[in-house]
């Protein structure tokens, strides 16, 4: 009987957020409202990644109900490489297309960005703090929705979740995971072949040596500045003395490396790793749900904590529906949307709101919410280590490739 | 039927033909109306050529001076489908992705518009050379005999004003050359078309029964022997 | 008739710029930045830095030196293993047999049979699971390097795999010649054995029509991106994957250093070629006074058996790879050391499919089109140029088979932007047929130049116009070498990756392009499902090339394919 009561307030629950978030939306701003006039009508090509098909479901269910509810429509353009999205603007920008661009929003963080940044590839700053739903963006708990990878948004790019290194063992070949990169070493050397990471400049490898990084220099603050050439030898001694160690007995002893997260989790799932990592939280519950990884695979996190970070959503300089891309984040950033990208049966991606602002009803999307075994609780992903300054990531893949990548 | 006013017949006007600068052949002769010139020569010596000429397909690496006159008109610069000149080659190459009829009516002036016409006389073309009732077959299952016989008939109704032959009987066995021979001569006759026959068959020349014409094979230096020139007039 | 051999006519003239123009704009958007000249980047003065840095990167050498020897070695191995067994079972029932398993096998892409082949014989592969645990006690897939290995052996294979179905197609239709099977017969009534007659009189006859297809597949294999990132070494990758990755590199400035390192791909390309035309050159000198030295060799018993192992072992890879794919994507999961998957899913399979359903379509419409042109023009060209020489113009049309793709592709791209075709389906379409025309003159001269001219002199002769004489007669005649063109070039087009995303800056999406963005998200089932759906293009097209003209010739005999 109070199970009974407790669905029926549940679905009360859900319909009033709804019938709020419908009033919410019948109030907007002038300027706001001018945005969603002039967004009317108008196609989003969104270029994001699109090698998992539960994200691209949920893309495709995001794009239906922006089509409903404000007549736009969004194409979702499936990409390997965002990086190449980024040379697609390039080359538009080099050949004087500044407008009618092929692409009006793209899925983002990081090096990418700091690059189509520094070349004058976006859109102008600022509009992002101008959504309606910014208002609910944990600015304060999650540094990393304005600065990204120490670079500062300035509103050029809009937050869509939250990405956290997590590890994944498979609990019916090995029990207890190792919790300190210590413990990783002494693993990998007792049981050679089992451990390897994707081969930088893959942003999940590169990741990997960052988080060795974070964990070992002597000072981390150094980190968070552009990248200083003298500095950079005695910070990264300790991460290249453990790479060192570490090479010989990797997975196919450090010859052949994974090609990408995708890789290496296929390997776990074969049995030729035991050990693999992700950048999804919720990736090892999703995959056991579409039967990718076995059942037995469960997440961990080493003490101290792991790199993490937040992607977003750009609007490139000469996208010609930029009204449509700006309506389209705001969505994504709905309570609506970011408690089904929170459930690892769509998607499992961390929420960029501050759940405790929300109002009642909105709160109670996320509240409902069940997890999984494989998922871990917010006490268990432990500190988020800050990312380096992106001028890291092309001095470490340097040093990287002249160390391990050619023999 | 037969015209004989001083137009009339085929004209090989002052024909000299050249290979990569070199003289080949050259030739001036006028055939009448119904009757043959027969050119005899071993392989080699231009006679292939001289009916690609003729019949407006020379080869581009060939020069050639001279005109070709038909019946008083002045075929030379014509392409090849203008100049109603009828070609039979070696083998009979009936177009074998169509049936027998069809490579009858595909031979028929398109000025013959009805299908039911256009049927009838290309059934009419076969029973004339006794092969009523092979229409609907692959030309492929004929005798090498048959297949000359509606080569032949298929070059006729295209309704040509002149007929070059190009060792067409070299193909048949020694006891349907004769038969076939005789049909195409006979045919030829009966309409009234100046014939140009090549082979190296004497026999061949013999049975046309009209002037034979040797060609000797072109010396190296550039001198040529070739046809005296021959007014049959 | 009556062309005065003067001017060139419309279709050269338009074959010409359709290739040429594009190769060398593209050329053109490769050099300057690789001198340093990229102004939207800052890069407004020339100077020699590009260089220096691509020197500078480790293992650059390895890399080069691994593009070159895979791309050559695979060639090679692929021409002997053709070669040498067309020589020892041309004309037999073992010959028309596997003839008809490899046809279709030309129409795997590249990808898929890499995927396929991974796959097949990865430690944690199919044939590991086929006798673990029971014969090997292993439990866990070995620790052995099979894939990725340093010196690219699986890569080679891989290579291997793939190119002999296509150079055994070119032989089989350089074999089609007249008179072939006469000289075969000749040489066995002199003595000889069938594989002396092979190489010392039929060989030497018909190998300049392979020899345009084997340059194309050095050119091809030393520059190959998907099945190197898929079974190629990894510690240095070879040249030509290394370059797609710095010219994505979010470094931007990085782009310059790759447009040098696209002229080095270009270099190393034209050095494989090169060598193997030195190799030719000296077998030729070698060889040939041994033409008459009047050696029999009757007794090849054994040379033919082990002939036809390697084309046996490449048939049964191929076909089991593919049979692999098609469980895939059924299977829901699958772990080592099931030999056959733990769960199956088909209603993953139909949502896949569904998704699909766009791309697959947008895919058909390229592909036809791409094809339908690249048929009309290779006709309309050799039609119009009759027995012309075509010599040069062959260079020409060549010019994109001979160039690795991404040493021109990233110019091509800007070219396209700038004409304003950047994103379009027509752009896409234009760019196809830069590298499907190629393929479709290549497969349909030598049916054409091998048609009896008389046919069309009897025509004409007989009334005919020119284009009644081209419809009515040397277009049906041709039809099956027309369909079979039609299919290549319908494949060639399924299978463009690079100029289809380039060209078409993500907005025109097909199965390929869906399939390499799926795939980088690692579910097997779904990468499977595409490589298949890639797969059923080109199959669908051949199959109707041989059925088409089976079905319009049933009672023709003379048009039956005779082998």
């Amino acid at each position: 009987m109070s199970r009974l009561l407790a669905v029926s307030l549940g679905l009360l629950a859900t319909f009033l957020a709804s019938v709020a978030a419908v009033a919410q939306n019948n109030a907007p701003t002038a300027e706001w409202q001018a945005t969603l006039d002039a967004a009317r009508g108008q196609t989003v090509y969104f270029h994001a990644w699109g090698g998992e098909p539960r994200i691209n479901a949920f893309i495709g269910w995001a794009s239906r109900e922006v089509e409903r509810d404000y007549g736009v429509r969004v194409v979702h353009v499936k990409v390997s490489d965002t990086a190449s999205v980024v040379s697609q603007v390039l080359t538009e920008k080099s050949v004087g297309k500044d407008s009618g661009g092929a692409v009006d929003l793209i899925w983002i963080n990081g090096e990418n960005f700091a690059s189509m940044k520094e070349n004058g590839l976006l859109a102008a700053p600022g509009w992002a703090q101008t959504l309606p739903n910014w208002q609910y963006v944990d600015v304060e708990n999650m540094p990393t929705v304005a600065i990204d990878f120490t670079v500062p948004t300035d509103g050029q790019e809009s937050p869509w979740g939250m990405a956290k290194l997590v590890f994944m063992h498979d609990s019916a070949r090995l029990q207890t995971p190792p919790t300190t990169l210590e413990e990783l070493l002494a693993f990998a050397q007792a049981n050679p072949g089992r451990f390897t990471y994707p081969q930088p400049p893959n942003f999940h490898g590169t990741t990997f040596l960052k988080q060795i990084l974070a964990s070992t220099a002597p000072d981390p603050a150094l980190l968070s500045r552009p990248v200083d050439e003298t500095a950079f030898a005695t910070v990264t001694a300790p991460l290249f003395a453990y790479l060192d160690a570490l090479n010989p007995v990797l997975w196919h002893q450090g010859k052949a490396f994974p090609k990408d997260a995708a890789h290496m989790r296929r390997l776990l799932a074969d049995g030729e790793l035991d050990i693999a990592f992700s950048f999804n939280p919720g990736d090892a519950a999703a995959a056991i749900a579409s039967g990718e990884l076995p059942p037995t695979v469960r997440s961990f996190v080493p003490d101290g904590g792991t790199i993490g970070n937040t992607h977003f959503v750009a609007i490139p300089f000469n996208s010609s529906a930029q009204e449509g891309a700006q309506v389209f984040a705001n969505f994504l950033l709905s309570p609506m949307a970011q408690s089904r990208k929170r459930d690892p049966e769509f998607w499992g991606d961390p929420t960029v709101l501050n759940v405790a602002s929300l109002p009642e009803s909105d709160r109670a999307l996320f509240e409902a919410q069940n997890l999984g075994p494989a998922a871990l609780s917010p006490q268990d992903l432990g500190p988020v280590l800050p990312e380096p300054h992106p001028s890291w990531v092309s001095a470490l893949e340097d040093a990287w490739s002249a160390r391990y990548g050619s023999r | 039927m037969v015209s004989s006013s001083r137009t009339s017949g085929l004209v090989l006007d002052h024909i000299v033909l050249r290979l990569d600068g070199q003289p080949l052949l050259d030739i001036d002769c006028r055939i009448l109306p119904g009757s043959v010139l027969t050119i005899m020569g071993e392989s080699g010596s231009g006679k292939s050529s001289l009916l690609d000429f003729i019949a407006g397909f020379l080869k581009p690496d060939f020069r050639a001076q001279g005109r070709v006159i038909l019946n008083g008109r002045d075929l030379t610069l014509l392409p090849a489908q203008e100049r109603h000149i009828g070609l039979m080659f070696q083998s009979p190459l009936l177009f074998p992705h169509m049936s027998v009829l069809q490579n009858l009516m595909f031979a028929l002036p398109s000025t013959c518009r009805r299908r039911q016409e256009r049927r009838d006389l290309a059934e009419r073309a076969l029973a004339d050379v006794g092969l009523a009732g092979f229409g609907a077959r692959d030309p492929a299952t004929l005798s090498g005999g048959q297949q000359t016989r509606v080569a032949l008939m298929r070059t006729l109704l295209a309704e040509p004003h002149a007929l070059l032959l190009d060792e067409p009987f070299s193909s048949l066995d020694r006891t349907r050359r004769g038969e076939v021979r005789d049909l195409v001569f006979a045919l030829a006759r009966k309409k009234g078309l100046p014939v140009l026959l090549v082979t190296h068959d004497e026999e061949d020349g013999l049975a046309a029964g009209g002037q034979v014409h040797r060609l000797e094979k072109a010396a190296r230096k550039g001198r040529t022997y070739s046809a005296a020139s021959a007014d049959l007039a | 008739m009556g062309k005065a051999g003067g001017l060139p006519d419309v279709a050269t003239v338009l074959v010409t710029t359709l290739l040429a123009g594009p190769v060398l704009a593209g050329l053109a958007g490769t050099v300057l930045p690789a001198f340093g000249y990229l102004p939207v980047l800052g890069h407004d003065s020339f100077s020699i830095e590009p260089f220096r840095k691509l020197v500078s990167m480790p293992g650059l050498t390895t890399s080069a030196a691994l593009g070159f020897g895979t791309g050559l070695a695979a060639s090679l191995i692929s021409l002997t293993i053709v070669l040498v067994f067309t020589a020892a079972w041309a004309g037999t029932d073992t010959f028309r047999r596997l003839t008809r398993f490899l046809s279709p096998l030309l129409s795997v892409p590249h990808a898929a049979a890499a995927i396929g082949l991974a796959f097949l014989i990865a430690p944690s592969g199919f044939l590991v699971r086929l006798v673990s645990p029971w014969a090997t006690g292993w439990t866990r897939p070995p620790e052995v390097l099979i894939l990725h290995d340093p010196l690219g052996l699986a890569m080679t294979f891989g290579l291997v795999a793939k190119e002999v179905p296509f150079l055994f197609l070119m032989t089989l239709a350089a074999l089609n010649r007249p008179h072939v099977q006469e000289y075969l017969k000749a040489g066995a009534s002199l003595g000889y054995g069938r594989m002396a007659t092979f190489f010392k009189i039929v060989l030497p006859q018909i190998y300049p029509l392979i020899r345009l297809p084997v340059l194309a597949v050095i050119a091809y294999a030393t520059s190959v991106v998907d099945v190197a990132v898929i079974l190629g070494p990894t510690t240095p990758q070879p040249l030509a994957p290394r370059l797609v990755g710095w010219m994505n590199d979010p470094n931007l400035s990085l782009r310059l250093m790759a447009s040098a390192g696209a002229l080095l791909q270009l270099l190393v390309s034209s050095g494989a070629l090169l060598a193997y035309l030195l190799l030719e050159a000296l077998a030729g000198a070698c060889l040939r006074p041994r033409l008459a030295n009047g050696h029999r060799h009757g007794r090849e018993a054994g040379a033919r058996i082990s002939a036809l192992l390697p084309m046996l072992t490449i048939l049964a890879v191929m076909s089991l790879s593919m049979a692999l794919l098609g469980v895939w994507s059924l299977a829901r999961s699958w772990w080592f050391p099931a030999a056959l998957p733990q769960a199956w899913s088909l209603e993953r399979m139909l949502d896949a499919l569904w998704a699909g359903g766009p791309s697959l379509g947008v895919t058909l419409i390229i592909a036809c089109g791409a094809a339908t042109v690249a048929t009309g023009l290779a006709l309309w060209l050799l039609e119009a140029r009759g027995r012309r020489e075509t010599g040069r113009l062959k260079v020409l049309i060549f010019l994109p088979l001979l160039l690795p793709q991404i040493g021109f592709l990233f110019g091509l791209q800007m070219f396209f932007l700038i004409a304003g075709l950047s994103g379009t389906l027509t752009g896409v379409l234009l760019a196809h047929l830069i590298f499907v025309f190629p393929y479709a003159f290549l497969a349909l001269s030598d049916p054409w130049n091998r048609l009896d001219p008389r046919y069309a002199k009897a025509a004409s002769s007989l009334g005919a116009s020119r284009a009644r004489v081209f419809f009515r007669v040397q277009l049906p005649l041709l039809l099956r070498p027309v369909l079979v063109t039609f299919a290549v070039a319908a494949a060639v087009s399924t299978g463009q990756y690079l100029p289809t995303l380039m060209i078409g800056a993500g907005r025109v999406v097909t199965v390929t392009t869906e399939s390499v963005a799926l795939a980088s998200g690692g579910n097997r089932q779904i990468a499977a499902l595409y490589a298949l759906l890639q797969l059923a293009v080109p199959l669908a097209g051949f199959t109707l090339a041989a059925l088409v003209p089976a079905l319009a010739f049933r009672n023709r005999a003379a048009m039956r394919l005779e082998r």
